[in-house]
């Protein structure tokens, strides 16, 4: 069943200040750590400085060198060491500093933080959590905006989990920590210093009350997956996740002016993945259009699509198109804004879907 | 403590700890392994004078307890007969694949025995004489290579990891192990295996860097048999041996005869103990030899002498053990028919349990990939389960 309501639906009425993306996420991982000794942090400047991105700041300060700690500058070396401190009890939270400089890391995570857990017929779980900021839009070099969600979701045995709000950002970094599956945790860094009205303590309240009950929905993904549909239309159904949720959003409003009627679908995970969330929006509306920043050429994106095609194909009104990068290397600052999915490629891509019957 | 060159001008941001240097004199020499390699036999097993065994201060390494070699022993003949059992059951058909231990079994010998129950060991594809030393059922290692799953035994129950195919990616494991114990107050020893080829993979330098950095209990353990498949050891490194790259990590470094069942399990107790008491990592090179092709789909007459295997049948570790057992009157006859009855045993086991085809459960393929079985899952095991059950009425 798709599940169309927010995850923030429940909690209270809001009355604090505005906190960041960041802070959401920062003050995640600190409650995980508060509430389980196991949990532990590292990775390359996460220790004293905080991160580049600053999101572990504070954490070493708080709860010692032992749990929160800087790492020697190798990536493969920080996947594999959390890898034999998940079989030994512990819960790391591994920083990747940027999204292209987890590749070497790759090897680890592909042979065995993936496959552990099957090679040993389920008798070696690796409860970690791999935090990877990514995409651009922020006028990064090369190497600092890839989209490489594609290369982990391919891997059977990772759960690929990616907040586009606050709010998400702390349900399900805390989601991903408690996972006893291995997550990769994508983290759109062009988001990290958006700021929404969100109370950090009622969410804590309503993520650990829905964990400790087991019968209760879970506050993040949940174990099926759970998107969710952030603006209600009738016409079309933009897809997306991430850092392109925001951009499909800005295109709804665009196209509600034009007299079309835009449903966002906000996947937030993409392993587990919500058919079902899927099915009922293009069922709904009968045409879609998906977003993402990566390249689309075997991307996620393809693979969405050829989920509608198989499973919605009797609904459909009209083929179903997508936004994304171009097939390319990223490219430098100041030509991203060309390859990057924009509000007026996706209303073009409006123009050209099948309107009339 | 303040480190020195040779010149007395002090070395940058060292970090070199005065409870490192149990391996060597001084600090600058600490981290060096011995002159010559330690040995303890010679080719035809007799104890070599202790002036000669390579041992120098700070390299000292006393002969283990006589139950100690009598029990190596029985592994060694365990192991020996384990390994021809599984190459004629290779030949049989009964296993797809076999990586063979013949040659090195003192070192896969002597890595199971210095442990301590509560330590860790993490094998390569090769070491399947160390997993059943440590009290795996051959049956259980077997079963990789048999083709049933991708590991037959719990890694947690043995405390070994699953056999690793790819090359020193479980060093960086033990290296995580051996912190996780460190971080709750635990004196976990771990035993990180490797060959002499891996080491030219960029995770054993990061495993090594890392387990020096966090100063943590992990003895990692080079068996070099000269080749990697078909590449002799001068095209992997120009290193003096492989034992001097410890001094690159600030660690200390031992060369051991590994054809030499005492010196092997004399330097990789001391290893462990030494790992356990002063909280660091340490780098043993065991020189030894693979006597078989590197498996069964191997042709090593491609890329070596048959002089050269002949020349190490001389140097064979099994027989050098029994020779100088017999002559310490350590092992008699009724020892050595209880230990190759034993070995029978072992072996007609292991025979037995192969002729039975296992009950495989196709439907298991999905069943451990999550926790819980995404709805993805479930759709693709019922659409297998329902081809089965339609080839079963067909």
């Amino acid at each position: 069943m798709a599940n169309t309501t927010t995850a923030t639906t429940t909690a209270p009425a809001v009355t604090t200040k505005p906190t960041t993306f960041a802070a959401a996420l920062n003050t995640a991982m600190s409650d995980a750590m508060e509430g389980d000794r196991s949990v532990c942090v590292f990775g390359e400047d996460v220790g004293t400085l905080g991160g580049v991105f600053r999101i572990t700041d504070g954490l070493t300060q708080r709860f010692g060198a032992d749990r929160c700690f800087d790492t020697p500058l190798a990536e493969s070396g920080i996947a594999g060491m959390a890898t034999g401190m998940a079989i030994n009890g512990m819960r790391p939270v591994i920083e990747m500093q940027f999204d292209a400089f987890a590749y070497p890391a790759l090897e680890q995570i592909f042979s065995h933080i993936a496959k552990t857990a099957n090679r040993s017929r389920g008798r070696v779980r690796l409860p970690l959590v791999i935090r990877i900021p990514y995409g651009g839009g922020v006028g990064g070099v090369e190497h600092h905006c890839d989209s490489s969600e594609a290369y982990y979701a391919h891997t059977p045995g990772l759960k690929i989990y990616t907040p586009a709000t606050v709010s998400d950002a702390y349900l399900m970094l805390r989601e991903a920590i408690d996972s006893p599956d291995p997550v990769i945790f994508f983290e759109p860094k062009k988001l990290y210093w958006t700021k929404e009205a969100v109370d950090l303590s009622a969410l804590r309240t309503q993520y650990e009350d829905a964990a400790q009950d087991e019968s209760a929905p879970s506050a993040g993904v949940g174990a099926e997956g759970r998107a969710v549909v952030v603006r209600e239309g009738t016409d079309v159904s933009l897809i997306s996740y991430g850092p392109s949720v925001s951009t499909a959003l800005k295109a709804a409003e665009a196209a509600a002016e034009d007299g079309i009627s835009a449903e966002v679908l906000d996947l937030r995970s993409i392993v587990p993945f919500d058919d079902a969330a899927l099915e009922a929006t293009v069922t709904k509306t009968g045409r879609a259009v998906v977003i993402a920043e990566a390249q689309g050429f075997v991307s996620v994106a393809a693979e969405i699509v050829a989920r509608i095609q198989e499973r919605s194909f009797h609904s459909l009104s009209s083929p179903v198109k997508r936004v994304t990068g171009f097939d390319i290397p990223y490219p430098s600052p100041k030509l991203e804004e060309h390859h990057l999915p924009s509000v007026d490629r996706i209303l073009d891509a409006l123009d050209e879907l099948q309107w009339e019957d | 403590m303040t480190s020195e060159t040779r010149d007395g001008t002090p070395i940058q941001g060292s970090h070199i700890k005065e409870t490192s240097s149990s391996f060597g004199i001084t600090p600058e020499q600490y981290m060096l392994p011995a002159a010559q390699q330690i040995r303890m036999l010679d080719p035809e097993g007799k104890l070599i004078p202790e002036a000669a065994q390579g041992t120098s201060p700070g390299h000292e390494y006393p002969i283990p307890e006589d139950d100690a070699l009598l029990a190596a022993y029985e592994a060694l003949v365990v192991g020996r007969r384990v390994n021809d059992q599984n190459y004629a059951l290779v030949r049989q058909g009964r296993l797809a694949v076999y990586p063979s231990s013949h040659g090195q079994e003192a070192c896969q010998v002597g890595a199971a025995l210095a442990l301590g129950t509560g330590d860790w060991m993490f094998p390569t594809y090769r070491d399947t004489v160390a997993t059943i030393t440590r009290g795996v059922d051959p049956l259980e290692v077997m079963v990789s290579f048999r083709g049933d799953w991708h590991c037959g035994y719990d890694p947690l129950q043995y405390k070994i990891a699953a056999l690793s195919t790819p090359l020193t990616t479980q060093l960086l494991h033990a290296v995580g192990v051996a912190h996780a114990a460190k971080l709750r107050g635990e004196d976990t020893v771990v035993l990180a295996m490797c060959g002499d080829g891996a080491t030219s993979e960029g995770d054993f330098h990061e495993a090594l860097n890392f387990a020096a950095v966090f100063e943590v209990p992990v003895v990692f353990f080079v068996q070099n048999n000269g080749y990697a498949i078909s590449v002799p050891l001068s095209a992997q490194t120009a290193a003096p041996s492989l034992a001097h790259k410890a001094i690159g990590y600030g660690m200390a470094g031992e060369q051991v005869d590994g054809n030499d069942m005492v010196a092997v399990l004399a330097t990789l107790r001391r290893a462990v103990d030494l790992a356990r008491k002063n909280s660091m990592p340490l780098l043993l090179e065991a020189i030894t030899y693979r006597m078989q092709a590197h498996t069964n789909a191997d042709d090593d007459s491609r890329y070596r002498e048959s002089a050269e295997v002949e020349q190490w049948k001389q140097r064979d570790p099994l027989l050098r053990m029994r020779t100088f057992l017999t002559e310490r009157g350590v092992l008699d006859a009724e020892a050595e028919t209880r230990i190759s009855g034993k070995a029978e045993d072992v072996a007609a086991a292991l025979r037995l349990a192969m002729t039975t085809e296992p009950e495989m459960n196709p439907l298991e393929i999905f069943d451990h990939v999550y926790a819980a079985p995404t709805a993805q899952l479930r759709e693709q095991r019922a659409k297998l389960a329902d081809e089965l059950e339609r080839s079963q009425e067909g």
